[in-house]
């Protein structure tokens, strides 16, 4: 397996449970099930002992590494150096379970179900573009940007929503942008991360000789894990494109003064999307936007940013739920977060947070204290203004 | 086997138990050289009464309980020598009370090190309890428990000594208070009652179930720097220590003396941290500490190291993240150390022993010295790195522990939070009567021996 050579260098040692402060555990898996073995130390030690014949396969092994949300608190926080690894070394102990046949139902309905439908959604290909009926977002035809919105935002009833939210945004800042409407193709993030990197790169391949062909140079997603798969996976196949989250897009247009807001008089908490802030970077766009909006007080979290807890969706868990559901799942954790900070809103950029949290915030009983919002909902609630106005 | 399990399910929820293989095999070992012994079951309580009720169980079915904190300390303490249940502490984190003015902190078991130091930063930023350098998943309970040390332990002694007042659990199931708490509200000492703390002090869990605890807090001043001293000839050790520590006027006494990087090779670094509230006061007291230590290096025997501020952080941070790091020195994932506790005067015999011990073991020495309460004693720690895939190096660095845990009793000291086999090395030559006295303790405490079995056992 990729990585064997450095897996045994994993000490036990824990800093990977800890936010960089340490007030609190922040491994999701950890906080949920509090065995050793679903910390990413316990996973390290286990899979080695896995490789080498120690511990046999098992459905707790798969659920172990499974459960995995590959939200990057281990990688940075981790006290060694080979810390950049640790969530490529969990990919590919899933790698190893895949071409085993040892994945769990959940993961192998999804794998399946994108072989077939090229979607987890059982849905057909010719449905992809309903969720922008009557918008008038234009087809893709060499405009500065792709607008890709993926899978969840395509498909998913709460996503949908906030994919109408976010190509209205965008349209009406003039951003010359179009969609793949019914040819857009899946990303193949979650694809990768569930361990098939061999459909992963059969996909991507495929997207970026479809996007090459199109003219597309720069994207700008929906999602944060296509922005994830296309800015750092897809660049490793020569799929160079200028890759930008919508909220960066947005971002630039806030600082250039091409849009501003009327205002909304609501206190907002934000929640980083691990793929937008962990992986990539991206952790003062959407805090600007919502800055920039008069009225709107931001009240941080605790922890936030590297230090910021995932809503239990990464790592394909959005789909399978392996972590699963009950008090101490991550999303419940991260609404009684949102909830001490005294918010009537939780904003967040990424629709699979945002159904991953909305879903919490009902489990929790608290749907009417706080409201999860999309950045792009909240723009469109405090009256956004361009030029044109 | 069934039965117990069930019964334990119905303890703390089938969600907090695992016969599994997988739980079986990470909770049979830890991050130091000691070989992998298998529990029966992993057991994660949430309260006192649900640890009183597995110690119950075990009482009925004779099954071995063993308690489990960050599963740190290294020399394998929390391995079941002889199988049965590990009964991990960490659910148990919360922080009960802070009493600010009396400045105690009362904690769950399985509180954190790292957590308890954030709460009081976020909440109580002028106060601070005494850190030690493990990873911050180590528990209060776990450190105190095996008489741990930290950055406030040169100022006030071993952890063990910071300790106001605790609830056990015994190992027959009673729930049990010891210190002020026993008889008032407050947790402010263990005087002047009869101090039953030593019960469970040093014990490695084989006399109850500590779940709740309190600990001294102390004033955190606003300003902390790091001086650091150089040697070439351990002879001069024990008189500087002395010296800098009658100053009054160090929180934190360090030494370090590694083979790696070359260049300090030979070299004893003494790390002395001054803290103050104003910059005049710092000045102050390092100025002080300068004067102490002049004759040294007036006559060229030493001097002070110039390290530049941003080189500063990594000795400045709490834990220090340097000691962790140890363990990738062969890139391998392992380390363990021999601290034994000693008198300072044995510096000298104990640094060339260290030497020699790696030299044998052909591994690069390294040692860690923390000086506990104005030097009334210190820790001095042989610290081998090994690498994880290697089975032979293991054995190498257990060999090398070992060996090092025999020269430390030969010169007088004692090994801490010591190896089953270093307890064996102990009690050979503990006086009998002690011995027999630990056992009657024990025989009344646990009749049915369950409590961490095989650990202080008289072969
Ligand atoms: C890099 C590194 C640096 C270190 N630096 C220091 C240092 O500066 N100072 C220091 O003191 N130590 C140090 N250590 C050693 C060790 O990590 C610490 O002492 C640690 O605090 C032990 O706590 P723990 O929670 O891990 O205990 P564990 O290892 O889990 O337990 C220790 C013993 O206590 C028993 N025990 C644990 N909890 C309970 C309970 N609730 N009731 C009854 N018995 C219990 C266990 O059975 C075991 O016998 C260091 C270790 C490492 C790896
Ligand atoms: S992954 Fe890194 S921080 Fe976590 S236990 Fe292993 S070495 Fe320690
Ligand atoms: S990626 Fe997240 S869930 Fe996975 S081991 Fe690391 S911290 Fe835990």
């Amino acid at each position: 397996m990729e990585y064997a050579d450095i897996i045994h260098r994993c000490f036990r040692c824990g800093y990977c449970k800890f936010t960089r402060e340490y007030q609190d555990f922040n491994c999701p898996t950890y906080r949920k099930f509090w065995f050793e073995t679903y910390s990413p130390g316990g996973r390290m030690w286990l899979l080695r002992a896995w490789l080498n014949g120690e511990v046999q396969s098992s459905k707790r092994m798969a659920e172990i590494f499974y459960s995995c949300v590959t939200c990057g608190n281990c990688v940075e926080h981790c006290a060694l150096d080979f810390r950049d690894n640790l969530v490529d070394i969990f990919v590919a102990a899933r790698g190893e379970m895949v071409e085993k046949g040892l994945v769990l139902p959940p993961v192998r309905d999804y794998l399946k179900n994108i072989r077939i439908h090229g979607n987890p959604y059982k849905e057909p290909q010719q449905e992809r573009a309903r969720w922008a009926d009557g918008l008038g977002i234009e087809q893709y035809a060499g405009q500065e940007y792709l607008l890709y919105i993926g899978c969840v935002g395509s498909y998913d009833e709460r996503g949908t929503k906030i994919a109408r939210a976010v190509a209205s945004v965008l349209k009406k800042t003039g951003l010359s942008a179009g969609i793949l409407g019914n040819k857009e193709p899946c990303d193949g993030n979650e694809v990768r991360l569930l361990g098939e990197s061999e459909l992963f790169q059969e996909m991507a391949r495929q997207n970026i000789t479809m996007f090459k062909e199109l003219g597309v140079k720069k994207i700008v997603t929906l999602s944060p894990h296509s922005y994830n798969a296309f800015k750092n996976e897809y660049r490793e196949l020569d799929g160079n494109f200028e890759v930008l989250h919508y909220t960066e897009a947005l971002n630039r247009l806030v600082e250039e003064g091409k849009v501003s807001f009327s205002g909304l008089n609501e206190t907002v908490t934000y929640h980083d999307p691990c793929y937008l802030g962990r992986h990539n970077d991206v952790f003062d766009a959407p805090r600007n936007i919502l800055r920039a909006i008069p009225g709107l007080a931001l009240a941080e979290m605790s922890k936030i940013k590297k230090n910021a807890l995932c809503c239990g969706g990464g790592g394909g868990n959005f789909f399978t739920d392996i972590i699963g559901s009950g008090e101490g799942a991550p999303g419940r954790d991260r609404i009684r977060e949102a909830l001490e900070t005294g918010a009537k809103a939780v904003a967040t950029a990424c629709p699979q947070c945002a159904k991953m949290l909305e879903d919490a915030a009902k489990a929790e009983g608290v749907e009417d204290r706080i409201k999860v919002m999309d950045i792009a909902e909240i723009v469109e609630a405090a009256g956004m203004r361009t030029a044109a106005d | 086997m069934a039965r117990i399990y069930e019964a334990l399910a119905e303890i703390v929820g089938k969600e907090y138990i695992s016969d599994q293989a997988e739980e079986l095999f990470i909770y049979s070992r830890d991050p130091g050289t000691m070989d992998p012994k298998k529990p029966d079951y992993v057991v994660l309580p949430r309260t006192t009464e649900e640890v009183q009720a597995v110690i119950h169980l075990a009482n009925r079915e004779k099954v071995p309980v063993v308690p489990l904190g960050g599963g740190l300390a290294l020399s394998g303490l929390s391995r079941p020598l002889k199988a049965g249940i590990v009964l991990d502490m960490k659910r148990m984190n919360k922080i009960l009370e802070v009493n600010e003015k009396s400045r105690y902190v009362v904690v769950e078991a399985g509180v954190s090190q790292g957590m308890l130091q954030a709460y009081l930063k976020k909440n109580y930023p002028h106060l601070k309890h005494s850190i030690p350098d493990s990873p911050p998943a180590a528990t209060i309970a776990g450190n105190v428990l095996i008489h741990g040390s930290g950055h406030l332990s040169q100022a006030t002694g071993f952890h063990s000594e910071m300790l106001n007042g605790m609830e056990v659990v015994l190992p027959t199931g009673e729930i049990c208070k010891v210190g002020s708490c026993s008889a008032t509200p407050y947790w402010f000492s263990r005087a002047p009652l009869p101090d039953l703390a030593g019960l469970f002090l040093g014990w490695h869990g084989t006399t109850g179930v500590v779940t709740k605890l309190a600990i001294k807090l102390y004033p955190n001043p606003a300003l902390k720097d790091v001086m650091i001293f150089l040697t070439e000839n351990p002879d001069h050790m024990p008189d500087i220590l002395f010296k800098v520590t009658g100053t009054e006027m160090v929180e934190d006494l360090n030494v370090s003396a590694t083979q790696l990087p070359d260049y300090m090779e030979g070299l004893q670094l003494t790390l002395i941290y001054v803290t103050a509230n104003t910059s005049d006061e710092l000045a102050f007291k390092e100025r002080t500490i300068r004067e102490t230590l002049r004759s040294y290096i007036d006559e060229k025997e030493g001097g002070f190291m110039v390290v530049p501020t941003f080189a500063k952080g990594r000795f400045l941070e709490a834990p220090l993240r340097e000691m962790t790091k140890f363990s990738d020195t062969k890139k391998g994932g392992g380390f363990e150390y021999v601290g034994a506790i000693m008198p300072i005067e044995l510096f000298p015999k104990a640094y060339r022993k260290g030497v020699e011990i790696a030299a044998k073991y052909d591994t690069p020495y390294s040692m860690a010295i923390r000086i506990i309460g104005r030097a009334h004693c210190m820790m001095f720690a042989y610290a081998y790195a090994f690498n994880r895939a290697d089975e032979n190096d293991r054995k190498n660095a257990q060999r090398a522990l070992h060996e090092s845990n025999t020269v430390a009793l030969e010169m007088g000291g004692i090994p801490w939070k010591a190896e089953e086999p270093a307890q064996q090395l102990i009690l050979k030559q503990m006086n009998p009567e002690t011995i027999k006295l630990m056992n009657k303790i024990r025989a009344v405490l646990d009749p049915n021996g369950i409590m961490n079995p095989g650990n202080w056992e008289v072969r």
